[in-house]
């Protein structure tokens, strides 16, 4: 059966089935990010570690795809994956000694980032749960990135262009901190 | 399943056929070949010589303005996605205003240009 005569099929599915489907990639999704995310932060070597990372983010915008929002999946494809990891591993690679494998952090390290890592654990759940409670995400109503380019082009306008003066700002504010004179 | 998830699902299937056609023609390859392993063949290959040093090698400081203006353009190219997905539409206005912005960012690249900063040395 072809790729195409399988989407046909699709057609056939009553909308609880299909909803199978979508809760079926959540969950693949979901334990493929689980897992990367602690062999993230339990490997050794901080080059792998930053790898997980992809992983991790690639799931997330599997997960905006499925909630429908296109664009800002792609966003985080472009800018995540693509820029932010690139720039940990530029990190990496121009500090010396740190990569390779690590000797591993202190129990009392250890604590504090456990501590932590929970404490924005309940932050974020609380936040979320405050805010959402019990409302239904809109799942026939996918928000695709034309929608997303008529608002930019439309309302927001002036907010655009000045996104440029800002980005600006930073390109111009890199380059003085990076420059050695 | 709606139609925006099944335009995407037929991107998850090309993707799943690719990685399955890569990974069956590999797979095929070690079943078929002869393995004969020797220390010389795992080492390492640099240009035809032997590798000197460790693998994880410090790259130049240089590269890190570099880094950060790739950044800075990826998030240009964030707002061009959108843009061009409906440029048709836009028209003249559209292309005045991407102009506009392409024009601001590229201030930056000209005066990193001008810090010399592009320049390899």
């Amino acid at each position: 059966m072809t790729a195409l005569a399988a989407l046909e099929g699709m057609d056939r599915l009553t909308s609880g089935e299909a909803l199978v489907a979508q809760n079926v990639a959540f969950a693949i999704m979901a334990i493929t990010m689980v897992v990367a995310a602690l062999r993230m932060v339990t490997t050794r070597n901080v080059v792998h570690a930053a790898l997980y990372l992809v992983v991790v983010l690639a799931g997330v915008a599997g997960q905006f795809l499925l909630l429908g929002a296109e664009f800002v999946g792609v966003t985080q494809v472009m800018v995540y994956i693509g820029a932010i990891v690139v720039l940990f591993l530029f990190g990496i690679m121009l500090t010396k000694g740190s990569f390779g494998e690590d000797d591993g952090v202190s129990s009392e390290k250890r604590l504090m980032a456990g501590l932590v890592g929970l404490l924005v654990f309940g932050v974020m759940a609380a936040a979320l749960v405050d805010s959402f409670e019990d409302a239904e995400v809109a799942r026939e109503a996918p928000s695709t990135t034309a929608e997303v380019s008529d608002s930019i082009f439309s309302t927001y306008i002036v907010p655009f262009e000045a996104v440029s003066v800002l980005l600006l700002a930073a390109l111009i504010g890199a380059i003085v901190v990076a420059r050695k004179d | 399943m709606s139609d925006f998830l099944r335009s995407w699902l037929v991107l998850v299937v090309f993707g799943g056929l690719a990685v399955l056609l890569v990974s069956a023609f590999l797979g095929l390859g070690s079943l078929l070949r002869p393995s004969r392993d020797t220390p010389q063949k795992s080492i390492n290959y640099e240009s035809g010589v032997d590798p000197q040093g460790d693998m994880w090698a410090q790259s130049n400081i240089r590269y890190y303005v570099f880094a950060l203006m790739f950044v800075l353009f990826d998030v240009e190219a964030v707002f061009i996605f959108p843009w061009a997905t409906r440029l048709e539409v836009y028209d003249v206005f559209g292309l005045v205003e991407m102009a506009i912005f392409i024009f601001i960012l590229a201030l930056g690249l000209f005066y990193a240009w001008r810090k010399r900063l592009l320049r390899w040395v």
